[in-house]
């Protein structure tokens, strides 16, 4: 959230605080489930997890504070059991897919311009850098030193993997969006085009949604 | 046949996926890079010779480089999946190995795992800004607030949060709050018991 001009910033941030936790933490496990579904790495939602991480916090203070053997003290003790396997999971998924497609990810953030949000955090672009390095490092040191002069570089074509934008997805609309791409005309097929109502559920390929996930039109399930 | 040492790397590996990892091959990827280097020169022989003016060996050439191309991708499959089957392990032992699973790693194995789990610790720590969140835990969705546990083997006292200290002798059993036993559960000082 750096970088901006402030007056903007206050804006936002005053619509954050608005929301209440308990929207704060459906939002979350929207992101959660994009995240679980997509087969690339979305826009990292900084702000609501540090948004519940503080949720947990306070809600701890006030288990302290309150009288043993109070039964809102196990209410409270599920709810943040709760809430930080939510914050787990979506955390473990998103290194699960930094581990997979190191490469890949970062040659998007590099080629992502300035206006762009990255989607990285700065400790995940960090941590996704030490796990390349560390990688090929272990290659070079093992195998490609020894190996005939020709062949001792790694060739991205054959090497980088790359997440699978055309496998199929599950959605639910959340707003109506007319006019989707969904087949692009071909010499066989003509183009297919669909309206998506809100409140419809769809299976289809997550290449043409993928903008839709982002803004929130639409989510995975 | 070309290739053939680096298939029974991919095999051996193959074999032993459903137990633990084999101990590091070192021979094994010794004999691929040698007979690498033997292929590589055979063509540069050949390469030469048809620079000279001979012909007929272009053939050859290209059977050796594409088992040379063979030799390098089933040895950096074999690294590959033994630094996958080690990352797995991080997740579900923790940050530090068995010995018997730490004499079957090589030297530089041990240290991509060292560094692998600097890399890991440090991006927990920085989570939200106050000391951070282990995201070893909480692998399994929350079912019950308290579980069953029995106890595996002689563990001596643990302290629950709320100040209570219980006796972890074999084969007792406990009702205590999941997230505590989590960690001891994974370790295999507990058992869960499901009824």
């Amino acid at each position: 959230m750096a970088g901006v001009s402030e007056d903007i910033e206050e804006g936002s941030e005053e619509e954050m605080e608005a929301m209440t936790a308990g929207e704060v933490l459906q939002k979350l496990e929207e992101a959660w489930l994009n995240e679980k579904f997509s087969p690339e790495l979305l826009e990292i939602k900084s702000d609501l997890v540090e948004c519940m991480l503080d949720q947990i916090k306070e809600m701890e203070e006030n288990i302290k504070r309150a009288k043993k053997g109070d039964f809102k003290v196990s209410l409270h003790r599920m709810e943040i059991d709760r809430i930080r396997f939510v914050i787990s999971s979506y955390l473990r998924l998103r290194l699960e897919k930094i581990e997979q497609n190191t490469a890949h990810i970062l040659e998007v953030e590099r080629q992502r311009s300035d206006e762009e949000t990255p989607h990285l955090t700065p400790e995940e672009h960090t941590y996704a850098k030490e796990y390349l390095e560390n990688m090929e490092g272990h290659f070079k040191g093992i195998a490609l030193r020894h190996m005939p002069p020709n062949l001792q570089t790694l060739d991205p074509k054959q090497t980088v993997i790359r997440p699978n934008l055309d496998s199929y997805i599950f959605l639910k609309v959340n707003e109506n969006t007319e006019g989707v791409l969904v087949e692009e005309e071909t010499q066989e097929a003509r183009e297919e085009v669909v309206d998506l109502e809100a409140g419809d559920q769809h299976i289809m390929r997550y290449r043409p949604v993928a903008p839709l996930v982002s803004s929130g039109a639409v989510s995975l399930i | 046949m070309f290739g053939e040492k680096a298939l029974e790397l991919i095999r051996e590996l193959h074999r032993s996926r459903d137990t633990s990892l084999p101990p590091f091959n070192e021979d094994g990827i010794r004999q691929v890079l040698e007979e690498m280097r033997a292929l590589f020169e055979q063509n540069q022989k050949d390469v030469s010779a048809t620079v000279a003016g001979e012909v007929g060996l272009f053939s050859g050439v290209q059977l050796r480089h594409a088992a040379l191309e063979r030799n390098k991708r089933c040895l950096l499959a074999y690294l590959y999946s033994r630094l996958q089957s080690m990352r797995n392990m991080r997740w579900e032992f923790g940050s530090v190995l068995p010995q018997e699973i730490k004499y079957n790693l090589s030297e530089q194995e041990i240290q991509w795992f060292n560094k692998y789990n600097k890399s890991l610790a440090n991006y927990m720590r920085s989570i939200g800004g106050d000391g951070g969140l282990d995201l070893t835990q909480d692998i399994k969705p929350p079912k019950t607030l308290y579980i069953e546990v029995r106890c595996l083997v002689d563990h001596g006292e643990f302290e629950t949060q709320d100040g209570n200290v219980i006796v972890l002798k074999k084969n007792s059993q406990h009702f205590i709050l999941r997230s505590e036993c989590e960690h001891l559960i994974r370790q295999g000082i507990l058992e869960h018991i499901v009824h």
